[in-house]
């Protein structure tokens, strides 16, 4: 059976459609100011790009912070329970999941069979998300892919005052004009970041294997950064913007239309959870 | 800080002033009192705690720079020198670099202090909005704070968010207030609650063919709730009084009055000399003012020295 | 006096307040704090005050939010380690934390 994965976002939409566990196609489009038609549009060309018909697909899931936008899903799992589901499939070993887009971040604990045991947030801000990023690489006029590249070439941490993309903008502006160099630059605004990013990871802990999804985890130069800052190795899956679509459709394989997940779980639950 | 722009939509006029009735050489204590913000500086003079004369200038490239701005433009109309000035002190963003100060306080207890001289001893709550930041501050009968709750980590809530929109709508700042009543129906708040994401949801709205003014009003709602959930955290009590650039935005001080159900302090001299003789009253530079009565009460209660040279 | 150091952003209300009314300066809280978030110095919000008074460092005012998040103020019923060693019960972690925790 075919099903397919439909993740809305901020800034992008992702779909996945799978078979028996293997992706048979996946497509990536802007979410724009219709969401409804973004993901409308973008799930036939997904279709066509698989070579399938609607009415080939059993379930369609959908999640993102604008899931419940998909008039046509058989059912809306959150955020957190689709990442959990993507990234127990491609990494057993994994028990922290930090997921960054353009306008969220998250941090998530998971149990060894995937169960979401807690989580933490931050939304609303643009400074912890991929939207910080791209302000950050128009400010320095260079793409976010050179941006990476420069700051992987940096040995010097320079910290940076402003915790906000507008006001950091203004500070990378100042620095340019103080003849920084633009790798120490391209650095310091990785490791802004990845120091917010970090701080919520701490809250549920950073228990490895910790694995990092969402478009930000395609970006070498704030991985790095991240490692530095939590002293442990992230992993980073292929194609990390796909893996909550993919958590999707996975949910949509075994028939979970709807999830709710905890925060806090209690360690009682935790042991019981060992057990099973 | 940013390229020179063909119109600058985010700036205030520049202005200065000096009281006629007030002459420096008879007083005793002539004190200043230097507010260098993020996108504007006051220097304010006083002599025996009466004011003196003010100036309201764009910052300039540095701290330095923009201290002496303000300070020779509230100079230019007097022969008063800096040397003549027994005690000065440096507040805002930029007080660590002033140099003719010899003091810096934060601009937190020099708004409270302020905001008492300017709207008088009723007051309890101060609002002050400036380039970066924004604060609400709670004080007695004498100005002192008993609490405060600042923010200048996020734009949104600052006179940066306000810019940020005149620049994307290409609006001076100055006109946005106004324009924001020029509507038919108050339009829903923009609900993005932070400025980047804002500037998204605004190019939708002009894609979408709403009309400017309607965007305007519904970015000064939002920039009203903002501060009503702050000030409401904060804990109101009246009398309310604001301060800073904010103060000039009709657009959103009418919004917040509504949403809080109090009215703020009307923009006038609490004492009724100045309010008699028409001297203006500017509510960019209370935290000047606070600076320069600081100054005052320092030398007169013995906790600093007068470093008069002439 | 109540200071509260902090921010509001988009995401939510940060605020560390210390009461400087009951603050003794004994500077426990700066010892237990594992940011290293804390100092003790004189009151910036009043001058004419004599006695020292614990505070959070200036360059840490702006980062508070992400400073504070591991201890996990307002996660559950055990007190954050600052408040935990403040005996005059001066400082609290403000309401608004717990949007950090689990919402979605």
């Amino acid at each position: 059976m075919i099903f397919a994965g439909i993740d809305v976002g901020g800034k992008n939409v992702h779909i996945v459609i799978t078979k028996d566990g293997t992706i048979l196609a996946k497509v990536e489009g802007p979410t724009g100011i219709n969401k409804a038609e973004a993901a409308e549009k973008l799930y036939e060309e997904a279709l066509k790009k698989a070579g399938l018909k609607r009415g080939d697909i059993s379930r369609v899931v959908a999640t993102g912070s604008s899931g419940s936008r998909v008039a046509f899903a058989d059912g809306v799992i959150p955020d957190a329970a689709a990442d959990a589901r993507g990234v127990i499939k491609l990494i057993p070993s994994a028990r922290t999941i930090i997921d960054v887009g353009a306008e969220e971040g998250r941090a998530i604990k998971i149990g060894p069979e995937g169960r979401v045991l807690d989580f933490a947030i931050n939304e609303r801000c643009a400074a912890g998300t991929g939207t910080f990023v791209d302000t950050m690489s128009r400010a320095l006029e260079v793409s976010v892919e050179e941006m990476a590249k420069l700051s992987l070439q940096s040995t010097r941490s320079i910290p940076m005052n402003a915790q906000c993309a507008v006001f950091g903008e203004s500070e990378v502006v100042s620095l340019i004009h103080q003849k920084t160099p633009k790798h120490d630059i391209a650095r310091a605004v990785h490791d802004a970041i990845a120091g917010r990013v970090s701080s919520v990871a701490r809250i549920v802990g950073l228990e490895k294997d910790v694995v990092m999804i969402g478009g930000v985890a395609k970006n070498t130069g704030f991985t790095e950064s991240l490692k530095r800052d939590i002293g442990m190795d992230v992993n980073v899956p292929d194609d990390p913007e796909f893996v909550s679509a993919l958590g999707a459709a996975t949910a949509a394989a075994t028939g979970v239309l709807e999830e709710k997940v905890e925060a806090k779980v209690v360690e009682k639950e935790m042991i019981e959870e060992g057990k099973s | 800080m940013v390229e020179a722009k063909k119109v600058e939509y985010w700036r205030w006029p520049e202005a200065s002033w000096v009281n006629p009735d007030i002459d420096w050489q008879k007083g005793k204590l002539v004190t200043v009192g230097v507010d260098v913000g993020s996108v504007s500086s006051q220097a304010v003079i006083m002599v025996d705690g009466q004011l003196y004369a003010y100036s309201n200038t764009r910052t300039g490239s540095d701290s330095p720079d923009s201290a002496w701005k303000c300070v020779n433009m509230a100079l230019k109309d007097s022969n008063l020198k800096v040397d003549n000035v027994d005690y000065c002190i440096g507040t805002g963003y930029g007080r660590v670099n002033v140099p003719m100060a010899q003091q810096a306080i934060t601009e937190i207890a020099c708004h409270a202090r302020g905001a008492n001289f300017l709207y008088g001893p009723e007051i309890r709550t101060v609002l002050d909005m400036g380039g970066q930041d924004c604060k609400a501050i709670r004080c007695d009968e004498r100005g002192k704070v008993t609490k405060f709750m600042m923010n200048d980590k996020c734009a949104a809530g600052t006179g940066r968010g306000m810019e940020v929109f005149a620049d994307l709508i290409r609006v001076p700042v100055w006109e946005i207030g106004s324009r924001s009543f020029q509507i038919e129906k108050e339009p829903p708040m923009i609900s993005s609650t932070c400025v980047v994401f804002a500037k998204t949801e605004v190019v939708g709205l002009l894609q979408e063919g709403v009309p400017e003014n309607d965007i305007m009003a519904a970015y000064c709602a939002a920039m009203a709730h903002r501060i009503t959930e702050l000030l409401n955290r904060l804990g109101m009590e009246e009398k309310f009084a604001i301060t800073g650039g904010i103060a000039k935005n009709e657009g959103v001080v009418k919004r917040l009055e509504k949403e809080l159900g109090v009215k703020a302090a009307d923009k006038v001299w609490y004492d009724p000399n100045m309010r008699d003789k028409g001297l203006p009253f500017d509510t960019q530079i209370a935290g000047g003012i606070g600076a320069a009565l600081f100054a005052f009460a320092m030398l007169e209660r013995g906790k600093a020295q007068s470093a008069r040279k002439a | 006096m109540l200071a509260n150091y902090g921010f509001k952003d988009g995401s939510g209300n940060w605020f560390l307040e210390i009461d400087s009314d009951k603050c003794n300066g004994c500077g426990k809280c700066v010892e237990a704090c594992p940011a290293k978030a804390l100092e003790v110095g004189e009151d910036e919000y009043d001058p004419f005050r004599e006695e020292s008074v614990a505070k959070v460092k200036a360059e840490e005012r702006k980062k508070l939010r992400y400073s504070c998040a591991p201890c996990k103020p307002g996660y559950g019923e055990n007190p954050t380690p600052c408040v935990a060693a403040c005996e005059p019960g001066a400082i609290s972690h403000a309401d608004g934390w717990e949007l950090l925790y689990g919402q979605k």
